[in-house]
């Protein structure tokens, strides 16, 4: 009946999903998580010598409601974790979050009773950034790797599917404690 | 020049600076044209002695220096069939993991053979937490001219302490050999395992 019929399949679908992808990455508005010193690397990524507004998102958004990027900058203590994610709730989907430097990741060097051991035990990662702190070519790099992500997102039924599956395959997957030898 | 109204002096200023030269670095454009200073703290790597084996002892200092737990090295014995490293022990396994690393650099004061040393390389971020989990043969450093892959002997006549003296230059033509026979070896008993998969 409609145009849909005369393509090959799954073909306008494709198109929408890569149109709908370029949107989303060239306009990425983060949420201002700034906790420790990565923030000051954060803040330098976005001013003029690294100059955030190349890839359209110069503008942190103080209010979680306008952002949709939350770039968790420094060590979560216990006290803030919840904050960290009444803010991340508060944003609207689609959303992705960054890691960023060593202690947000996974502690870094504060393995202690005060520090959650990574964001991941609190809110979903797309992506892990290295770094004490991390450069702000390093930032970069994390937003171009994050940007490439949200190109190849699946939208509708279609990402439906991928999370099931992602999920059954989280589910099916051996938990960090069971691991023994080499896999610590 | 006279004096502005102070509303007026900070357009004064942005005014001046579009004639200035542009301070924004192109990142991933132009990456080459910043590089980062001689002494920057990146990636790890372990290095090789001329002809090719391993600098590393397995001796776990550099995870003993480590204060934010980052490093993981197990040793193992060099036997006369297997030699990795020259003398008696070399790291049979070796993984960092980059998001316990603050890059203070203290593994590589500890290192008593200078086999960790680090690279100017600091694209390091990735979408999972194994993934950043850096195993040995990521954090080799690359066969340069003149290197055979071990496990090999060591040169002829030479042993470890003509090793830090720095005598070795190059892979010995015995120690090339040895290593083309046993990838010949190799190859041979792949190409068995095929033909009785067969």
């Amino acid at each position: 009946m409609g145009i849909e019929e005369k393509l090959p399949s799954g073909f306008l679908l494709t198109t929408v999903e890569g149109v709908a992808g370029y949107a989303r990455k060239s306009s990425l508005w983060p949420a201002t998580f700034g906790l420790a010193c990565c923030a000051i690397e954060m803040m330098a990524t976005g001013a003029g010598r690294f100059d955030l507004a190349r890839f359209g998102m110069e503008v942190f958004r103080p209010s979680p409601r306008q952002a949709d990027l939350m770039i968790v900058a420094g060590r979560v203590s216990q006290k803030m974790a919840p904050v960290l994610r009444q803010v991340y709730d508060q944003m609207p989907n689609p959303k992705w979050v960054i890691s960023m430097g060593a202690c947000a990741s996974s502690g870094g060097m504060f393995n202690n009773y005060a520090v959650v051991q990574g964001v991941d035990h609190v809110v979903p990662v797309d992506i892990y950034l290295p770094g004490c702190p991390p450069r702000p070519e390093m930032l970069q790099d994390a937003i171009i790797k994050l940007h490439n992500e949200i190109q190849h997102m699946k939208m509708g039924a279609n990402r439906e599917a991928e999370v099931r599956e992602l999920e059954t395959a989280a589910l099916a997957a051996t938990p960090v404690t069971d691991m023994t030898g080499l896999l610590r | 020049m006279p004096e502005l109204p102070p509303a007026l002096s900070g357009f004064w200023v942005t005014f001046r600076t579009q004639f200035q030269k542009v301070n924004t670095e192109q990142y991933p454009e132009q990456k080459d044209k910043f590089p980062p200073k001689p002494r920057f703290h990146g990636r790890h790597q372990l290095n090789r002695w001329a002809d090719g084996l391993e600098k590393c002892v397995g001796c776990e200092l550099c995870a003993w220096a480590c204060p934010a737990d980052a490093i993981y090295v197990q040793g193992a014995d060099n036997s006369e069939a297997q030699r990795f490293s020259p003398g008696e022990r070399y790291g049979r396994v070796y993984q960092i993991n980059y998001l316990r690393c603050i890059f203070c650099g203290l593994c590589i004061e500890a290192c008593p053979t200078r086999a960790l040393t680090m690279t100017h390389e600091y694209e390091l971020a990735d979408n999972g937490r194994e993934k950043v989990i850096f195993e040995k043969q990521d954090l080799l450093a690359p066969l340069r001219e003149g290197m055979v892959p071990p496990p090999h002997a060591m040169v002829a006549g030479m042993d470890s302490h003509d090793y830090y003296m720095g005598k070795v230059t190059g892979a010995t033509e015995q120690q090339r050999e040895e290593v083309q026979h046993e990838e010949a070896q190799r190859e041979e008993a792949r190409r068995q395992d095929q033909g009785a998969a067969q």
